[in-house]
């Protein structure tokens, strides 16, 4: 049941995830990039833990206030967030970052001149995405993912088994404790993130140099993207502005 | 801002240029069609024919000049005597209206014939289903495969592929058909079948763009022709003219090396 919910959660958030990450809006596809990032960065019991936290200590701490903090709202933290909804939400939210990467890979292998086939007949992007580009892309969706559901079987009989009991002990810990664990937590994260990022800038240029020549304007690894999305935000578009009118564009060879 | 011919032409392209990084593909490209012209584009491979089709529906966006089709500007739009660039949406409603017909075909595989012809006039202009399908149906026994529409594009010959594409950008109804070397990608024997739909088009008053090698269809159904080199149009005019009396080098050279 676990599984089910959370790979289901996992194969949507995926598919919404890989079709922002291609989107031209630089602020879409940054906020794709920054969610796989996070969460495909951290460790999943700390994503767990994560989750259980926030509602085992929101009833009495709000994020960035102190102890002693005013209490936000009161009631038990249980009928919040039970540990079920928490171990789906980490689950969940993590499978979509890993399903948005298989996702983008079945999109990448479906050939551009479909999808110029399709724009040539006045498809929107998310119509190509949807009516053109996925359904081809399933056939290389379907493996891994068959592989990530039973990965994810095995990974939810942890959680249950052995994390709920270790959810509901550390859980008392942090009282006794103060925060003690949520700050070593984030500091174990953090060097995970380091590592996972490095481990994701090969990915690409891995990707990229075994993409060479299939494709006709080579993508851009992740890390440029951002960087050329960024750079796009800073110097907005000639909106409402003039033609691209550069017959005389400086710079130009001139023949 | 008006374009010089606003009634008169389908398409006008003035000094358009192209760039691709450092390279300049398109270096002012000026020509002019007229409605229910057929125009014959001819060159040595990467002289930029493609790239110029690709920018008269968008597919690539110009870097200088101007592009008129049907007296309106490629994606822009004029208000009072500001000009905007169009949104997506916009820019997809104007795609629509002109068909684009590639080299490979590019049916979408995991379609029959019949939903790769109808799926666009359902989805993108919200036509009936079984309206659809019944035009699809009668564009695919003009085009000579009234029975195969059952098929899948795996299923089919390459000469049947290119005709199910020209019926699927005929489905939408365009007012200009873009054609980018249709039959380079087929067997000879298979090459008849597509020009003699290309042929009839024309017969029947659609305005064509049509980038060929095919030197004797050119001659025939196309009412001008223009040779391009190296991003430049070297030489236009009536196709016996430029065919038989070509008057630039570059032009005999690669007449010469088709013909
Ligand atoms: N997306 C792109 N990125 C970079 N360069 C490109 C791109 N598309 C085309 N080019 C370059 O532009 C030039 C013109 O290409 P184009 O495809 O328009 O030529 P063509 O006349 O259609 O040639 P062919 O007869 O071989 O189809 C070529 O040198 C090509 O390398
Ligand atoms: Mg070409």
């Amino acid at each position: 049941m676990l599984t089910g919910v959370a790979m289901a959660m996992g194969v949507v958030l995926g598919v919404v995830l890989a079709t922002m990450w291609l989107s031209p809006n630089p602020l879409v596809s940054g906020a794709s990039w920054f969610y796989i990032w996070l969460f495909r960065g951290t460790p999943i019991l700390v994503q767990i833990l994560f989750w259980f936290y926030l509602a085992a200590l929101y009833p009495h701490v709000s994020i960035g206030v102190p102890f002693g903090g005013p209490e936000l709202f009161g009631g038990a933290s249980k009928d919040l967030i039970p540990p079920v909804v928490a171990a789906i939400f980490g689950l969940g939210f993590n499978e979509g970052a890993y399903m948005a990467e298989i996702v983008r890979a079945g999109i990448n292998s479906v050939d551009e001149g479909q999808e110029e086939a399709a724009k040539a007949l006045g498809f929107s992007r998310i119509q190509t995405m949807r009516r053109i580009v996925l359904p081809q892309a399933m056939r290389v969706i379907i493996p891994p993912t068959g592989n990530e559901t039973i990965s994810m079987l095995k990974t939810s009989s942890l959680v249950s088994v052995i994390a709920y009991a270790e959810l509901l002990y550390s859980a008392q810990i942090i009282f006794s404790r103060n925060y003690k664990t949520i700050e070593l937590l984030v500091v174990a994260s953090i060097w995970y993130l380091a590592f996972t990022t490095i481990l994701t800038i090969g990915q690409y240029y891995l990707e990229r140099y075994f993409a060479r020549g299939s494709s006709r304007t080579p993508p851009p690894s992740r890390i440029e993207y951002v960087v050329r999305n960024v750079f796009k935000l800073r110097s907005p578009r000639e909106e409402g502005g003039m033609l691209p009118e550069t017959p005389h564009a400086p710079g130009e060879p001139g023949r | 801002m008006n374009a010089p011919n606003a009634q008169r032409s389908m398409v006008e392209a003035v000094k358009v240029r192209k760039r691709f990084g450092r390279t300049e593909v398109l270096k002012g490209i000026s020509l002019e069609v007229r409605p229910s012209e057929v125009m014959c584009l001819l060159g040595p491979s990467g002289s930029g024919k493609s790239t110029f089709l690709r920018c008269i529906n968008h597919l690539e966006r110009i870097d200088g000049g101007e592009l008129w089709v049907d007296g309106e500007l490629v994606g822009y739009r004029e208000h009072g005597d500001k000009i905007y660039e169009l949104r997506e949406s916009e820019i997809a409603r104007k795609r629509a209206e002109i068909g684009m017909v590639f080299q490979r075909f590019n049916l979408f595989p995991h379609l029959t014939a019949i939903e790769n012809i109808a799926l666009a006039p359902v989805r993108v202009r919200q036509t009936a289903r079984d309206q659809a399908k019944d035009h699809a149906r009668t564009l695919l026994a003009q085009v000579g495969l009234a029975d195969r529409g059952d098929a899948y594009p795996a299923q089919l010959s390459g000469g049947q592929q290119q005709r199910v594409a020209i019926a699927r950008a005929l489905a939408m109804k365009p007012k200009l058909m873009l054609f980018d070397e249709p039959t380079s990608a087929l067997d000879p024997e298979l090459v008849g079948d597509v020009l003699a739909v290309m042929r009839k088009l024309a017969a029947d008053g659609m305005t064509m763009i049509v980038v060929t090698h095919e030197i004797g269809f050119a001659r025939e159904v196309a009412d001008s022709l223009v040779f391009m080199d190296d991003g430049v149009v070297v030489e236009s005019g009536a196709p016996a003219e430029v065919l038989d009396a070509p008057r630039h080098e570059r032009t005999k050279a690669f007449l010469s090396k088709v013909l």
